[in-house]
């Protein structure tokens, strides 16, 4: 016995190439914290297990590497099961290692004890009880293994204390690295589809071909598959516009030509009603969400689909596709360009320029808008986003919690790059973004990282400020308090009468400078529009600490355009300032 | 037996908690197994189960996808009734009192089941047979007074080539 379950835990996570964990100790896990002392690998110390799973999925998103995040058993378990939930609806990359208590103790309501896997087994796409510390290095290769490969997604890894504690024999074991052989055929059940079937490319080329309306629904697939280029060199080839939903924000370069940039339920009028009157939707790693379909019967109801995804049980989840391609959206991409080409040049293709100089039309038609404060009045959240967009590095990552301000931060962000929106899209995690942001800092310390937050989120998970401060994460906040739950408000407006039930927050009560300052950041209240500008100036300037900008934004603001819940994207909603335009 | 089932041959890994996660994609989505057995096979890594559910066909194709997503999910079959040779066993305790033991004896010995356990007043049977067939035996032996009844759950294996 050469060594003991705890070292070889922190041992194989260095192999495995984690560079950071995010983690907070607590009983269970504490025989693994030991080591770790003695490790290459920063631990940054979370003030909630919430943050670190945040964290870890901010990491993820920013970088394409798995996060990694570490906790004790029981309420470090059920603390984390948020973010775990949170990253197997965006397929984001995550391994979490949970603390159990020691295996006699499993099932006697232990100190601590809770049924880790049985309560994560529906929230991750794969967790395991590991019962024997000899197992150890296996279960962390396939925990990685899992989590990068096929669909990717949040794997847990549940150690009890006994077989990593080196005061109990039974951490002791001899250490052995599986190979990447041993870790294949050491899962005869997991064999993701990656290469699309020949003759469904040849298909799908085909019906490119003959499309008079064609539209590229752009997924977050396109960002997990590393298919950013594939995608952009297929628009460029055919010259069919792209729309890039929530999760795809990025994808495609929002100052592309081509670029219409997102649908859904607050998507912009033209993305949405060039699916609505799309021939052919081509879905690249995207999954048919009700925020983008609106009433699923109204959708897009004369396009014919292709349907790309690696994971086969998205095809046909929700629409019928008439060409469904599991595989890997890159190389599925690839395939189709060489399809495409393997046609002709463009006279094997239908003449789109009607459709592009109708699409033209729409986006002439119905840009973005909103109408600017007076003087005295609080800011419009839109403002505060345009000059935090014009004023902060192109490649700036954009972190963002959930409601209005994140849909707005969506629509009116240019995202020229990938990798540059980290955001909770398929579960809406209210609090996601401090977190999330810290996770992307450490991620991609060379980069300008904001959170645009909302007061009602800020409330969630700001303790994670601590965190950033106390490990000089330099990360800035734009809050945007309205202090309202401004999305719940904006639907208590339109579709309750008006009737306003428990979503008034007030705009001073916590006193968001003082609270931040006490965190250890710099704090600015911004209240007039011409303030609004030097303080994000001042707070780019800033590199030794986390900022906090807060604004006084306007409650009655309300995101549009709307597709109302339970209606078609044909009765898109476009504003007050749009309504009665030509259609 | 309700009239539309599925009967879904899935073999999986040999190990804990995986009966758990295959039963837990059924119970989240609010269907109920109508029953369920679960055996190595005869390579004791992998386990067979065999799940009878009352689903439409859609939303089956849809949890079948779900279940091949699972690591521990080597593969799944769903068997058609027609095209498949199943077989259940059913263990019955029934009231025997003397006057109607030799009916309950020779209706036993008519389905080709067999007498396991005999009381002073009760009858201890077996029969594995066709789910149908425990079905009517089943309706047969209730009017004598049935005591304890125990089914486990069809196994079923697809029929051979015969061309």
């Amino acid at each position: 016995m050469n060594t003991n379950g705890g070292q070889a835990l922190i041992k194989s996570l260095e192999l495995e190439g984690v560079e950071v964990i995010f983690g907070l100790p607590g009983g269970a896990i504490l025989p693994v914290y030991d080591p770790i002392l003695d490790s290459p690998i920063r631990h940054v110390l979370v003030r909630h297990e919430q943050g670190a799973g945040h964290m870890a999925e901010g990491f993820a998103h920013a970088t394409g590497r798995p996060g990694v995040a570490m906790v004790t058993s029981g309420p470090g378990a059920t603390n984390i099961v948020t973010p775990l939930a949170d990253a197997y609806m965006d397929s984001i990359p995550m391994v979490v290692i949970t603390g159990q208590v020691p295996l006699p103790s499993i099932g006697t309501d232990a100190f601590q004890e809770c049924d880790t896997v049985g309560i994560t087994r529906g929230v991750t796409k794969h967790n395991e009880l590991v019962t024997r510390a000899e197992d150890i290095p296996m279960a962390i290769r396939q925990a990685f293994h899992i989590a990068t490969t096929g669909r990717p997604g949040p794997v847990l890894v549940d150690i009890p204390k006994d077989i990593v504690d080196p005061r109990n024999p039974a951490s002791a074991m001899n250490w052995n690295w599986p190979t990447d052989a041993d870790v294949s055929s050491s899962m005869p059940g997991y064999k993701p589809t990656t290469k699309g079937h020949p003759k469904k490319i040849k298909e799908a080329a085909a019906l490119i071909a003959v499309a008079r309306k064609p539209i590229i629904y752009a997924g977050g697939g396109i960002l997990k598959a590393r298919a950013a280029e594939a995608l952009r060199e297929l628009a460029e080839l055919t010259g069919i516009p792209v729309v890039t939903t929530l999760m795809a924000r990025g994808a495609f370069p929002d100052d592309h030509e081509l670029c219409l940039g997102m649908p859904g339920m607050h998507g912009n009028y033209t993305a949405v009603t060039s699916i609505q009157k799309s021939d052919l939707l081509i879905a690249l790693g995207s999954r048919f969400d009700d925020r983008v379909t609106g009433k699923l019967d109204g959708f897009a109801p004369d396009a014919r689909i292709i349907h790309v995804d690696i994971d086969p049980a998205e095809l046909g989840k929700v629409r019928r596709a008439d060409v469904p391609i599991v595989g890997d959206c890159r190389l599925v991409i690839e395939e189709i360009i060489k399809a495409l080409n393997a046609l002709g040049g463009p006279e094997s293709r239908m003449d789109i320029t009607p459709w592009r100089q109708q699409i033209s039309a729409w986006q002439e038609l119905y840009p973005l808008v909103y109408e600017q404060s007076i003087d005295g009045d609080l800011l419009k959240p839109q403002y505060v986003l345009e000059q935090l967009r014009d004023r902060s590095p192109a490649d700036t990552i954009v972190a963002s919690g959930v409601g209005q301000h994140q849909m707005w931060t969506s629509q009116y962000w240019k995202f020229n790059y990938p990798y540059t929106w980290v955001n909770s899209g398929g579960l809406g995690t209210m609090g996601f973004s401090i977190p999330a942001a810290i996770g992307a800092k450490v991620g991609r310390p060379d980069r300008t990282v904001w959170a645009v937050d909302g007061d009602g989120c800020f409330q969630m998970t700001a303790q994670e400020l601590v965190t950033a401060a106390t490990e000089r994460i330099p990360v800035k906040i734009a809050l945007l308090n309205n202090a309202y739950l401004g999305m719940v408000r904006q639907w208590q407006e339109m579709f309750y009468g008006e009737r306003y039930s428990e979503v008034y927050l007030s705009p001073d009560l916590p006193d968001y400078v003082k609270w931040a300052e006490a965190m250890g950041c710099v704090a600015l209240r911004v209240e007039s529009p011409d303030e609004v500008g030097p303080a994000i100036d001042k707070a780019n300037e800033i590199n030794d600490r986390p900022v906090v900008l807060e604004f006084r934004t306007d409650a009655s603001e309300k995101v549009f355009p709307m597709v109302s819940p339970g209606t078609s994207n044909d009765q898109i909603d476009v504003g007050p300032l749009q309504n009665g335009l030509g259609r | 037996m309700p009239p539309k089932y599925h009967v879904l041959s899935v073999l999986v890994e040999n190990r804990a908690g995986v009966l758990a996660r295959v039963s837990a994609l059924f119970a989240r989505r609010g269907y109920n197994i109508y029953s369920l057995a679960v055996a190595p096979t005869d390579d004791e890594r992998f386990s067979r189960i065999t799940v009878v559910v009352d689903v439409e066909q859609a939303p089956l194709e849809q949890v079948v996808k779900q279940l091949n997503k699972l690591i521990h999910v080597i593969k799944i079959s769903e068997l058609d009734p027609r095209d498949s040779v199943e077989r259940e066993l059913m263990l019955v305790t029934v009231k025997a009192p003397a006057e109607v033991r030799g009916q309950i004896i020779e209706l036993v010995e008519l389905f080709e089941g067999r007498i396991i356990d005999v009381g002073r007043d009760e009858l201890a049977l077996s029969l594995d047979e066709h789910p149908e067939r425990l079905d009517d035996l089943e309706e047969l032996l209730r009017p004598f007074g049935i005591i304890d009844l125990q089914r486990t759950g069809r196994v079923a294996l697809p029929k051979l080539e015969r061309s």
